[in-house]
């Protein structure tokens, strides 16, 4: 059933790796913005104030890491728009691909350049980052694979219904970016105002910021079995809907 | 099989035999349902009623066993910019695992193996149609689908694509074209369809339809002999002819008019200092039939 998913995820890779600014974009920068200002700020850490290192220990690492998964996300509503437009996916289709392989191949990459990046910043964060701090990495990896899952269903969501590659990126960060604001990462839930307190109920990054905040600071799995179940929902959901009305041409 | 979108119907009640080994050709304007009718076939899409069969299949049931045993090649397709041939040559030989032929012979006899590790971008027009024609042979096909695969194409790699067609067919495979240019159509296909407004409104060989339907061949040549016109209008065949000035347009029916015209001038000695036929091509057909022209 998944014949030719391996090619095409390694012809996948190699493609997004010839893009100008591909590797560039996705993985140095982001490692490169996170080492810069780790010797900007690391050195001044010890004397900073316990909330700030509440913030540097537990929000920054979630928040890039949500980060990257969401701009793997946009990257691949982008493309999947891009070969839509082009009738790319219609002449892959045309094929004995199953559509699931060629969706499929995109996924393996992001999650594969997701993992690349945040390696490299985990490095790189060794070496200016306050040590003590030892995340249980096996596991805010799981984490990670679930909550990028989700977001990613979403982000499929997106493409189904967004008609031309060029609406795909903005419509994506207007809906994706927003959900940060209200997830937790800046101000704790239960201080939002009522309404803003349902909306980011109501918003599945909400579930993922939590599952990744305990996971970082060594919470069980136990505790967060509503969050993983949320995520699962949202996954569920958003794939049976872009199942639905997923348009190839 | 009919198809409608909403409330526009592209395919009404088309219905057509295809035989093995023959080049056939859906031919019509734009728009006119050629692009749908074929990719209900090759199970792109679902009719909304009837039944279509190829090589036994159920095209909507069994595509994957039927993409298996088609090649096909669709109307502005693409693909990733920065693939290199090559690697759409190994990709799709993967997915059709032992049966695949030979990639790097494919690529030979297109003429495409100097340009092997050459992005998809940066191929021309010519060598990107001609990289689809590889993609779709490269499961030695027994049916081959070509959905307008010259248009956009200067008149010599239309020549060159044309003759891989009938290349195709030499080796006992079955092509289905769409096209709306007519000439491609007469130089290539066995049989074409003529669809317009999705309906299927003749289906013969390139000559049969010009001989049913426009009979009428002319003959224009230039002559200063005062008595040609009388001579050529009692040729049995002719039916008008119309002076121009020196020039005289003999009109008439049959495939004998133009030895008739030429025994006519050589028996009455008559001095032409210019002479060509008009022969009714699928384009004068095609006007015959719908009324109107296909670049309409």
């Amino acid at each position: 059933m998944l014949r030719g998913l391996w090619k095409l995820t390694w012809i996948e890779l190699k493609i997004f790796l010839r893009e100008p600014l591909g590797a560039i974009g996705t993985i140095v920068i982001p490692v490169l913005v996170f080492v810069l200002v780790g010797r900007a700020v690391g050195p001044k850490l010890p004397s900073a104030s316990a909330t700030a290192n509440s913030f540097i220990g537990v929000g920054l690492p979630v928040l890039a890491s949500i980060l990257i998964a969401i701009s793997a996300v946009l990257s691949l509503v982008t493309i999947i728009s891009i070969y839509r437009e082009g009738g790319i996916l219609k002449r892959l289709r045309a094929t004995p691909l199953r559509p699931q392989t060629i969706l499929t191949a995109h996924v393996i990459v992001k999650l594969g350049l997701t993992a690349a990046t945040l390696i490299l910043m985990v490095l790189a964060g060794k070496r200016y980052y306050p040590v003590g701090i030892h995340p249980p990495l096996v596991g805010f990896t799981i984490a990670l694979l679930i909550s990028t899952c989700s977001i990613l269903s979403i982000g499929f969501l997106i493409a189904s219904i967004v008609p031309t590659a060029r609406f795909a990126q903005p419509i994506g960060a207007i809906i994706m970016y927003p959900m940060i604001a209200v997830s937790g990462l800046f101000a704790p839930i239960a201080l939002l105002p009522p309404v803003l307190h349902a909306l980011a109920l109501a918003v599945p990054l909400t579930y993922a910021v939590s599952l990744l905040t305990g996971i970082w600071r060594g919470d069980a799995w136990s505790a967060h079995l509503g969050d993983v179940a949320a995520l699962a929902f949202v996954f569920l959901v958003c794939t049976a809907l872009s199942a639905k009305v997923f348009r190839w041409e | 099989m009919r198809k409608t979108y909403g409330s526009t119907v592209a395919v009404d009640e088309v219905s057509f035999d295809v035989n093995d080994g023959e080049i056939f050709g859906l031919i019509g304007p734009n728009g006119a349902g050629k692009t749908t009718t074929m990719e209900c076939i090759e199970g792109l899409r679902t009719p909304d009623r009837g039944a279509i069969s190829v090589l036994g299949l159920n095209p909507f049931r069994d595509v994957y066993q039927l993409q298996n045993r088609i090649g096909v090649q669709l109307q502005q397709a693409q693909l990733q910019k920065r693939i290199k041939v090559w690697e759409a040559m190994d990709l799709w030989a993967s997915l059709y695992g032992k049966k695949a032929t030979d990639g790097e012979r494919l690529l030979e006899q297109l003429g495409l193996a100097d340009k092997r590790n050459a992005w998809f971008m940066t191929l021309s027009g010519g060598q990107k149609q001609r990289l689809f024609i590889a993609l779709a042979l490269i499961n030695d096909p027994e049916v081959v689908f070509l959905d307008e695969l010259t248009t956009g194409l200067d008149p010599q790699s239309r020549r060159a694509i044309w003759d891989l067609v009938r290349g195709i067919r030499e080796r006992g495979k079955t092509v289905f074209l769409t096209t709306h240019l007519m000439e491609e159509a007469e130089r290539l296909c066995d049989r074409v369809a003529v669809i317009e407004h999705g309906r299927i409104i003749a289906i013969d060989s390139p000559q049969n339809l010009i001989n049913q339907h426009c009979p009428d061949r002319s003959v224009v040549l230039a002559t200063d002999d005062p008595q040609g016109a009388e001579r050529f209008r009692a040729i049995p065949q002719v039916e008008a002819v119309t002076v121009s000035g020196s020039e005289l347009t003999i009109r008439g029916r049959g495939d004998d008019l133009v030895t008739e015209v030429i025994h006519c001038l050589s028996e009455n000695r008559i001095r032409v200092t210019s002479f060509r036929t008009i022969l009714p091509n699928l384009e004068d057909v095609f006007l015959k039939l719908t009324g109107h022209s296909i670049r309409d």
